[in-house]
């Protein structure tokens, strides 16, 4: 058991990765053991995450270190000075919390899916894209060293376009694929020159230990600005949210929930740089309100976007556009104040923080209850559903929890995190909080409108129909989880998202310190 | 011999010119090449960067006493670089060849059904 927990940080990445391999000549064997094997993987692997996570919330989310090869993390050259080039796996409370969203929410997936996708061809790659697409997901969560963090987040670019674009026979499909490919490369380009830059300067790639000898000299502006714009564009706030909607929108509705997890990793890589590897080196004021100004735009934007749409997977996808905003408000307000470090400051971290599982959940149900109802209805007009409530009544229970849990109604989870982040950010400026609450009404406004126009109306012959189980469970499972982090916040929070929130706003030296020795 | 700071100044302009192709052209292919460029741009960097004047390859088996080394480090990142480049390159092809296949055209402003 010691050796499992030990090396759970590397077997999350392995174990997945190579699952996606063996899927093609296990889905020889036929549809069933294909699935069976896909499920085992995925349960294996979710299993792992909780292990981990149980592990670094046991010793109260301080830093552990994973060093692949064994031994030290200092290679000693002849001359005694020790080099720290090792490949290194380093997971603190914010990566164990990002890895049981991960874990969540990709589990989830890949159940729903073996329901959906029960008709349809393409299936086993399908699912060997799902599988290299949450081997780097967790790639990017754990890993402590720059240059892997690069090759994770193009794994998660390619597996990603994969996933949207793989139904060659439709139209729209192809056209997003290409649009979130061209964006992903680009943005992947953009990390890559800020690590050339890093490393051209200080001659390391690992992140403590960039950390470590990072002065805020011109260039480390110029990488972090390159860092900042290729994360922010692959996490998709406003301005560079353009491909969002669409990738979410085209990709089969089990994905689009996978999808949002793979932008709050880059959020994550966002909030690791900012926090743990530039620190206070860099005017962390200027650079706060600058995330809370993308934030609100982020929020704005994609809330009165959602308003306007008639496709139900389109509105779907431009709330959690809005919602990656809320994420950004919380952690900026943070980030504008960690000089002095005052209470409201680290509430409203706390409050980002548990949004991003909030968001994924709640967004995950909404997408899968947006592939069902689209499948049951024939189309995804807004304008031309109605009446799905009277043969699907389980399913418009679901769908008004995951939209009262997103637009921030109590009792459920959404409320409790946006209840931190208005109380947080109103101590900063009231107008964040009047903008974030005001957005929050609307989205209520725009999931009205959808639950009136899909749901209400007249019984129509011959469509509807309750899901069949296999997608039912899933879907009921994310409920469960909003419900029950709606009704317990506190415990939640307590546990796993204090943590998280102390690795990143005081755990910088202890970050650098687990590496490097001293601190 | 000594070429200073000329790679460096080649690599900024292949970006540059690769953002200019990625922001202006309308065909699809043209943003492919773009991309590449881009993609190319960042590679000179990193080799540039690990170079040293007057160097040796970095193999340790029979290297000659008490000559300069080039970096490995940044050839490991480059050739990473490359292969993941190729993969991208290959899957932004074929999304090419499926919207050909679906509208006909490479044009941009006509294969824009996804707006709003």
């Amino acid at each position: 058991m010691t050796a499992l927990t030990n090396h759970a940080p590397v077997l999350l990445i392995a174990i997945p990765l190579l699952g996606a391999f063996g899927v093609p000549l296990i889905g020889k064997l036929g549809r069933g053991a294909r699935n069976t094997f896909v499920g085992l993987i995925a349960l294996i692997t979710a299993a792992f995450a909780g292990l981990l996570a149980a592990t670094v919330f046991a010793r109260a989310g301080a830093p552990g270190l994973y060093v692949l090869g064994g031994g030290g993390f200092g290679v000693p050259l002849p001359s005694g000075l020790s080099v720290p080039i090792r490949i290194i796996l380093e997971a603190d409370g914010m990566s164990a919390f990002m890895a049981l969203i991960t874990a969540l929410i990709t589990l989830t997936g890949a159940f729903f899916s073996f329901s959906y996708w029960k008709d349809r061809s393409g299936g086993t790659l399908f699912y060997s894209l799902l599988l290299l697409l949450t081997a780097g997901i967790f790639g990017m969560e754990l890993t402590g060293d720059l240059f892997n963090f690069f090759v994770f987040l193009e794994i998660t670019s390619i597996a990603a376009c994969g996933l949207i674009g793989f139904r060659v026979w439709l139209k729209n499909a192809q056209e997003a694929g290409f649009k979130v490919m061209a964006l992903y490369t680009l943005s992947g380009l953009f990390v890559l020159l800020a690590v050339g830059l890093l490393y051209g300067q200080y001659g390391g790639l690992n992140i403590a230990y960039l950390a470590s000898a990072l002065t805020g000299s011109t260039i480390d502006i110029v990488a972090l600005g390159l860092l900042l714009t290729g994360l922010a564009l692959k996490a998709g706030a406003v301005p560079l949210h353009m491909w969002a909607p669409d990738a979410y929108g085209e990709a089969p509705a089990p994905m689009s929930a996978v999808l949002v997890a793979n932008s709050q990793a880059s959020l994550y890589g966002l909030f690791r740089i900012l926090f743990t590897l530039f620190g206070l080196t860099i005017s962390v004021a200027t650079l706060g309100w600058i995330l809370v100004v993308l934030a609100l735009l982020t929020i704005f934007v994609g809330v009165t976007m959602a308003l306007i749409q008639n496709d139900i997977k389109r509105l779907i996808a431009y709330s959690a556009v809005s919602q990656i905003g809320y994420m950004l408000l919380g952690v900026g307000v943070g980030l504008t104040v960690s000089v002095a470090k005052p209470d409201y400051g680290f509430v409203a971290m706390q409050g980002g923080i548990f949004h991003m599982f909030n968001d994924a959940v709640c967004v995950g149900l909404l997408f899968l209850v947006g592939g069902v109802i689209t499948r049951a209805a024939g189309t995804r007009d807004l304008n031309r559903m109605g009446g799905l409530a009277h043969s699907m009544k389980w399913t418009s229970v679901l769908f008004i929890i995951g939209a009262f849990a997103l637009a921030g109604v109590p009792p459920f989870n959404g409320f409790a995190s946006k209840f931190l982040i208005y109380e947080a950010t109103f101590r900063l400026s009231p107008i964040l909080a009047v903008v974030a609450i005001l957005s929050s009404i609307l989205l209520l406004a725009v999931f009205v409108k959808v639950f009136q126009a899909a749901f209400l109306g007249p019984r129509q012959e011959g469509i509807g129909g309750e899901v069949p189980a296999g997608m039912m469970v899933p879907m009921v499972a994310l409920a469960f989880v909003i419900v029950a982090f709606g009704l317990f916040p506190g415990f939640f929070i307590d546990k796993i998202v204090t943590p998280a929130a102390n690795a990143l706003w005081y755990g910088r030296d202890a970050y650098i310190g687990l590496v490097l020795g001293g601190g | 011999m000594n070429i200073g700071n000329l790679p460096f100044v080649v690599a900024a302009l292949l970006v540059v010119l690769g953002i200019y192709t990625f922001l202006f052209k309308r065909n699809l292919i043209k943003l492919v090449i773009g991309i590449s460029l881009v993609e190319t741009g960042v590679n000179l960097f990193l080799v540039t960067l690990g170079y040293r004047t007057a160097g040796i390859a970095p193999i340790y088996t029979f290297a000659p006493e008490a000559e300069r080394m080039v970096l490995p480090t940044p050839q490991a990142l480059t050739l990473t670089s490359i292969v993941i480049g190729l993969a991208t390159t290959a899957l932004l092809l074929s999304f090419a060849v499926f919207i050909h296949r679906h509208y006909g055209t490479l044009d941009v402003r006509k294969v824009k059904e996804l707006q709003g």
